[in-house]
């Protein structure tokens, strides 16, 4: 197999316990390749570490130890400060409502990274703004709107179209449709499957909702309490899954037929 | 007697500006609970169905008026003396809200919280109180109660809290719960766990169950009967593993439909356009505009609710599109 694009080794993270607590191992010796084109999911409940990993690889967080490699290169891990990776790792996050600046005109947000990044001259970025939010879905009216005047799906678009801005080689989507309705994350959803087919990007999916992990991932890692307990393709894990906690998840999908149950109480 | 009847229910709000028009957020819902029954609500946001609660409590604002009938037992509830509706909403009827973090005082014991409502409306004294709720927590399966009631909301996990808001909920024995998307907050194991909670005591106590939630999977596992809302009305109504197994309006059907599946890779089915709100209905039927079998009369004339053998629709062509939508469901 060619050299991965994303390579995660060893990947840990410790949060250092507060006065007398004791520390908190958020992440616990994480590794995974992902190849070119690939999307990965990772899976797990809150707590499980799948969070803070998705942030150390988007440089949002430091590592304690272990490290992530783009294209061979290092752009995360011990010793290593933050937003490395630059403009080919970006991240859109679960809250439309909180990652868009309240003030700020949706085509301003777009065409700023622009400005930054290219140095365009300005009607080439008008240009690639129209461009942008007509692959989202929406059109070049909606360039001149505050963020409060748009849906919470058409945000999810607005914050999905700043990320591809920069011309990113891996999308880090964590739960990206999981604040939207029923009917407004089926089209999220959709559009982000005919965004990998058209764009030729890698996505890393973070998210707790497996039936939308199988539509969206080719393989997905199941992590609990830091530490990747299962991993294989999509299909395989939720077909098949081989560990008990991963089969305890997917018994507790409400579906036709379903009987809510108990496990021993636990803190 | 049924314990709850909603009938025709339309709740506007008066608009905060001197000259702002009205705001209708619920057109028309009517549902029944009888004791014993879980009845489960359906909707995206906006579509009324934490006011459809609210409004069963009394918990409105100011500026609302309200129409309709909203009986609880037989008495209304809107026309509901001071007295007997302290009574209502201290002993008869309970709550449980999506967020227990957000509905529980941080700075008092768990005890506290639990036989507060119970010792304020003078069911029980303290000891009484407290030996209750140790008794309740081990039902939902809390194994060390004493330790559990002295310590604070932080201490605990939001799956604990959540079974806390449970107790608290049926600590003055009500004859009707509310759940405003209880478990919306939860990881799905422990959602799980709280919904087996729940409908275990709700059946066990013969309690009706008011079940709001926008996971319709979840919704007709856990109730008996489903309410579909959307935009400020009920557009069907029936048992639940009907309308899931063959829906009859095309919003239930396009729901169901768009709904990643669990077990297969398939694209899920969109419905173009976001979730209206009641008040930007217009004439016509307010899913006409989303709605890929709407006609003429759809967009000009509002469908009233009809009832067909335990089902209850709101749409111009249920009968015709019957067939179809029960196609759409099984492919």
């Amino acid at each position: 197999m060619s050299e991965p694009l994303l390579r995660v080794a060893n990947l840990r993270k410790v949060f250092p316990g507060q006065g007398t607590a004791d520390d908190l191992v958020a992440v616990d010796g994480v590794s995974f390749d992902l190849q070119q084109g690939e999307s990965v999911a990772i899976v797990g409940e809150s707590g499980s570490g799948k969070t803070t990993t998705a942030r150390i690889i988007a440089g949002l967080e430091t590592a304690t130890d272990g490290e992530v490699l783009l294209d061979g290169k290092t752009v995360a891990g011990r010793g290593i400060g933050l937003l490395r990776a630059g403009r080919d790792i970006q991240m859109v996050f679960q809250d439309p409502f909180g990652s868009l600046d309240p003030r700020q005109r949706v085509g301003a947000a777009i065409e700023e990274l622009l400005a930054v990044r290219f140095r365009q001259p300005k009607a080439e970025r008008r240009a690639r703004v129209a461009e942008l939010l007509e692959q989202v879905g929406l059109d070049e009216q909606h360039a001149g709107e505050y963020p409060r005047s748009l849906s919470g799906g058409q945000r999810q678009r607005v914050a999905i179209a700043r990320a591809l801005a920069l011309q990113p080689r891996l999308l880090i989507l964590d739960e990206a449709v999981a604040a939207l309705d029923v009917s407004v994350q089926a089209q999220v959803l959709n559009l982000l499957i005919d965004l990998r087919e058209q764009l030729d990007i890698s996505y890393l999916f973070v998210s707790h909702d497996l039936a939308v992990v199988r539509q969206i991932s080719d393989r997905c890692l199941v992590m609990n309490e830091g530490v990747v307990v299962e991993a294989g393709t999509t299909a395989d894990i939720l077909d098949h899954p081989g560990q008990p906690y991963t089969q305890q998840l997917l018994a507790a999908v409400p579906r036709p037929g379903w009987v809510p149950s108990r496990r021993a109480a636990t803190a | 007697m049924n314990l709850l009847d909603i009938e025709h229910l339309r709740v506007d709000l008066r608009s905060r500006e001197r000259r702002g028009a009205p705001r209708t957020v619920i057109h028309d819902v009517s549902l029944t609970i009888a004791p014993g029954e879980a009845v489960g609500v359906v909707g995206e946001s906006g579509s009324g169905k934490s006011m459809t609660v609210k409004a069963v409590m009394r918990l409105l604002p100011r500026r609302a008026t309200v129409g309709g009938t909203l009986e609880f037992r037989g008495t209304s509830i809107p026309a509901m003396p001071g007295r007997d509706l302290a009574r209502f909403r201290s002993q008869l009827v309970s709550m449980i809200y999506q967020d227990p973090r957000a509905h529980i005082n941080p700075l008092r014991t768990i005890g506290d919280f639990l036989i507060e409502g119970v010792v304020a409306s003078g069911q029980m004294n303290r000891a009484e109180a407290l030996e209750a709720a140790c008794t309740l927590l081990r039902d939902v399966g809390v194994n060390d109660p004493q330790r559990r009631l002295s310590q604070y909301p932080h201490q605990l996990s939001g799956g604990l809290l959540q079974r806390m808001m449970i107790v608290m909920a049926l600590l003055p024995s009500p004859e009707l719960v509310l759940a405003d998307e209880p478990t919306t907050a939860l990881d799905v194991t422990v959602q799980s766990e709280v919904m087996a909670i729940l409908t275990e005591q709700i059946r066990e106590r013969s309690v009706g169950l008011l079940f709001i939630t926008h996971d319709l999977d979840l919704a007709a596992a856990v109730t008996d009967s489903l309410a579909v809302m959307h935009a400020g009305t009920v557009v069907e109504r029936g048992p639940s593993a009907d309308i899931y197994a063959a829906p009859r309006h095309p919003y239930t059907a396009a729901l169901l439909a768009s709904r990643p599946s669990p077990t297969s890779v398939a694209r899920p089915v969109s419905i173009p356009g976001r979730p209206v709100s009641a008040f930007e209905a217009g004439e016509g039927c307010a899913f006409a505009s989303r709605c890929p079998y709407a006609i003429g009369q759809c967009r000009t004339e509002r469908p009233e609710p009809r009832t067909a053998g335990t089902r209850t629709v709101a749409c111009h062509r249920s009968d015709e599109l019957e067939a179809v939508l029960a196609e759409g469901v099984r492919a």
